[in-house]
């Protein structure tokens, strides 16, 4: 049997260029690259390449560039070169094919389908250089009554909240999935913006508990790394129900990638594959929920938000409002393009509903019920830039989790195969000669970058709207617009049609 | 063309009101000739007014002003209407016919009581009653609009500039301790009565010139709690936060100042802690109701009256005083007309209250 698939990217090599330094040949932890002495040149195996571009941005003469392949299957629209391959593939294997970050598949992007407003005329914009624009968001359950004391004086009656300079939060990605250097770098960033990473359900390394502050702990299914003294560390604790990227699964971390202190850290001992339950075991229905969201509540003394977060299935709504009612202070819901660092491909790509009309339907189901304002939202899977962040508040979130966003500015590029623990950004690896290609020095300051250029574009977007703080954005959906939705969308979305 | 509510219309405007701290009785025609002085910032489209203490003879009385547009929606009304409450009093508004008010719909004044059997069955207070009743009755039944539900208070609005308005009205029969009126310059023709202001729910009166950029986050917020915007009015939305607030939470007016136009987060940090703590929790848990964009708002209410400006004071307001009386108005011009020499005058800040209260009256503020 000949099992041959042809390399879906090729090296490009311009010998006229290349001065055979063999740094390419260095770097490439998938050993794409040679030298043959013999010949006095560089070869590539594009067999093993999975067109991260780190040999291209690191050659000294730009000498490389990766292009996808133009060697084809005879044309079929039905049956393409992927699917094909993916089915040659399992026929040598048996095994389930597996896959990173998040689906990729040409879906429609609802965000790329939605304009926003500007004033002219009858109100007036709002300048963001002249004038204060605020961004500072809370999360987490209002009182639903104002309570006076006996002299009428107001009592104040507080909940325990997040405070957020901006309404942005990196969302889980555990130690372990990805680097000691790529938490490091989220934490600091989370520290110096003031808002907050989360730990993914890995534990929390040691060195990390001094940014308990701005740190969201994961109770996840396999319950890796979960203690009291986790607990307590952390600022809000997050239940993780569902991922975006695989709704109804647990998570996966290969065995290559629990080594040393992540196995400490995990609880678990080194080179297991540690594979989350699909469910929780301690909850099969909501009131079962309501007793996990209170027994973390009970063991840290109601000093702390809890979170559940879900994946954007089709009932979304009636179980965000399950949630509402179980205690919850915020809910995540993670659309079906959320990133991860392995999953099932099939589910990966066929599995949820995309997060903007989760989001939309999960907002006016709360509003009816008039339980909006005891529970915060907060969406993420895919928010990709400051314009999607607007439009997620306008369409009723109070903040937004990004992961994939985050990675990309630590150096990720997205080549897709975190799973094979080689990255050579040095972000979803635990080989010590790679993790040290992310310098957490340059990786946080680069976070930082991200979130404050956000920030900045936030402002302007919300001054050329006339309004000078973000909460008058939430839920605010008359500043919205569809184009090219059909009505149904439009319905669900609770936006009118341009021109409308 | 689509009625008001069914799209929505932004508007600019001018406004103006008095207000005497000794009760002293001012005839309607005072304000008449303060707002005609603004008539280049209302375009024709729409005028009104408030006034309160018109009514000392009913002053027990919730006074009902309805608008019908036949003779069926009055009479389901009505059937209503007596279902729930005693009518102690009814009549058509009395109205002079000029050639500037045209369409004229059936103007009608009912002074009622809630009948205390149906209210004790309910169980809840006399004016959540009776503004759960104007609400039934302006969203179910057609054709019938009540636009004026306070006690000793009463609306007059209709479609034309707020002088001829004023006249159709005969405004000068009335005199009362406080009056605001309106001026409307819409941007499309609303051509329905009901949209021009003021907006009223109970005693709350508001008036107000702006374009909020916050609308439907604030509209989406209170629909949570039983209110329906109809309108689409910011005029209408600010008056059901400002309902939600004073009279459903409890909230002092000066609270609810700092909710729709909550001082920035820069500022609080200055304060001492206690009243930091509190203006903190105030904008955490009213987010939703913090209103953007430009607005100057004269509310009126029982036995008082507040000034509010956004916090970055996008439109123009200014606030004069002399002996006992507060004047607002968009523009100066509109105080001399019947003010020449104030004691003081100034224009208040942005997101700064400017209140007056009848002189022992204290509960709302």
């Amino acid at each position: 049997m000949i099992d041959f698939l042809y390399p879906e990217y090729e090296i490009v090599r311009n010998p006229d260029r290349c001065i055979k330094c063999r740094a390419c040949e260095r770097q490439c932890s998938n050993e794409v690259h040679k030298f043959d002495p013999e010949l006095n040149m560089m070869t590539a195996d594009e067999s093993k390449c999975v067109a991260c571009h780190r040999c291209a941005s690191i050659c000294p003469t730009r000498a490389i560039k990766i292009v996808k392949t133009d060697h084809t299957f005879r044309e079929n629209h039905n049956w393409t070169n992927e699917t094909i391959t993916e089915l040659y593939r399992q026929a040598s294997t048996g095994g389930v094919l597996l896959s990173s970050m998040g689906n990729p598949k040409p879906y429609p992007v609802y965000w790329d389908k939605i304009l926003i407003n500007a004033s002219q005329v009858t109100n007036p914009s709002i300048d963001p250089l002249r004038e204060p624009m605020e961004t500072k968001v809370f999360l987490g359950r209002k009182p639903e009554k104002m309570e006076f004391d006996k002299d009428g004086n107001l009592v104040i009656k507080k909940y325990p909240n997040l405070e957020l300079s901006v309404p942005v939060m990196f969302s889980a990605m555990s130690y372990g999935s990805i680097s000691y250097n790529a938490h490091e770098s989220l934490a600091r960033a989370a520290s110096e913006l003031g808002i907050y990473y989360n730990t993914g359900e890995g534990g929390l390394h040691e060195d990390f508990y001094k940014y308990g502050k701005n740190t969201i702990v994961q109770v996840a299914s396999g319950r890796f790394g979960v203690h009291k003294d986790y607990l307590d560390a952390g600022a809000a604790i997050e239940i993780k129900m569902g991922q975006g990227a695989k709704p109804g699964i647990g998570g996966h971390l290969p065995g290559t990638k629990i080594a040393g202190d992540i196995s400490k850290t995990r609880m678990i001992p080194e080179g297991t594959d540690a594979l989350s339950p699909y469910p929780h075991h301690d909850i099969y229905s909501i009131e079962d929920l309501r007793q996990l969201v209170y027994s973390l509540k009970e063991a840290t003394a109601y000093k702390k938000p809890v979170i559940v977060k879900i994946a954007a299935v089709h009932n979304v709504a009636a179980i965000a409002s399950g949630i509402a009612r179980s205690g919850a202070d915020i809910i995540a819901i993670d659309g079906y393009r959320g990133g991860t660092g392995a999953a099932p491909t099939r589910i990966r790509d066929n599995v949820g509903i995309p997060v903007e009309l989760a989001l939309a339907s999960a907002d006016e189901r709360l509003r009816r019920e008039g339980i909006r304002n005891n529970v915060s939202l907060v969406v993420g899977g895919s928010i990709r830039s400051s314009s999607d962040l607007v439009k997620a508040i306008a369409l009723g979130a109070d903040a937004v989790y990004i992961a994939t966003g985050a990675l990309l500015a630590l150096g990720c590029h997205l080549c897709r195969s975190c799973h094979l623990g080689t990255c050579n950004w040095g972000i979803a690896t635990q080989r010590p000669d790679l993790v040290k290609r992310l310098n957490p020095d340059v990786g946080y300051k680069r976070l930082v970058n991200l979130i404050q250029a956000w920030n900045h574009e936030v402002k302007e977007m919300l001054g050329g709207m006339g309004i000078n703080s973000i909460e008058a954005l939430r839920g605010n959906r008359l500043m919205l617009r569809g184009v090219g939705l059909n009505e149904k969308e439009l319905e669900i979305l609770g936006i009118m049609h341009a021109g409308e | 063309m689509l009625r008001e509510g069914e799209v929505r219309i932004p508007s600019g405007c001018a406004i103006s009101g008095f207000f005497s701290r000794s009760g002293s009785r001012i005839s309607g025609g005072t304000i008449l000739k303060s707002i005609a002085t603004m008539h280049d910032r209302s375009n024709g489209l729409g005028g009104g007014f408030a006034g309160y203490g018109i009514y000392p003879e009913y002053k027990e009385l919730y006074a009902l002003h309805v608008f019908y547009d036949n003779m069926t929606s009055r009479e389901e009304t009505e059937r209503y209407l007596d279902r729930r409450f005693d009518i102690v009093n009814l009549s058509r508004i009395p109205t002079v016919k000029t050639s500037e008010i045209t369409d004229v719909p059936l103007i009608w004044r009912y002074f009622v009581t809630p009948l205390p059997t149906k209210l004790a069955n309910e169980q809840i207070d006399e004016r959540e009653y009776v503004a759960r009743c104007v609400v039934s009755v302006n969203t179910k039944i057609d054709g019938a609009y009540i636009f004026s539900s306070g006690k000793n208070m009463g609306v007059f609005k209709a479609v034309g500039y707020p002088e001829d308005v004023a006249r159709f009205y005969r405004l000068e029969d009335y005199s009362g301790y406080c009056w605001t009126a309106h001026g409307r310059y819409p941007t499309n023709t609303p051509g329905w009565w009901g949209g021009a202001h003021p907006f009223a729910l109970l005693d709350y009166s508001i008036v107000h010139n702006g374009e909020i950029s916050s609308y439907d986050a604030n509209r989406r917020f209170v629909e949570m709690f039983g209110y329906k915007c109809t309108l689409l009015t910011d005029t209408e939305v600010i008056t059901y936060i400002i309902d939600y607030l004073n009279r459903r939470q409890g909230l002092p007016l000066k609270d609810v100042a700092k909710v729709i136009a909550a001082p920035f987060w820069s500022e609080i940090e200055k304060l001492p802690e206690k009243e930091k703590e509190k203006l903190t929790y105030l904008r955490n848990v009213y987010s939703s109701l913090l209103v953007t964009g430009p607005f100057s708002i004269l509310l009126g209410f029982d036995g008082g009256m507040m000034a509010l400006n956004d916090r970055l004071k996008l439109r123009s307001m200014v606030a004069a005083e002399k002996g006992d009386t507060l004047y607002v108005a968009s523009e100066e011009c509109a105080i001399r007309e019947i003010c020449p020499a104030p004691d003081r005058l100034w224009s208040p800040k942005g997101g700064e209250a400017v209140m007056a209260v009848l002189e022992g009256e204290k509960s709302k503020v």
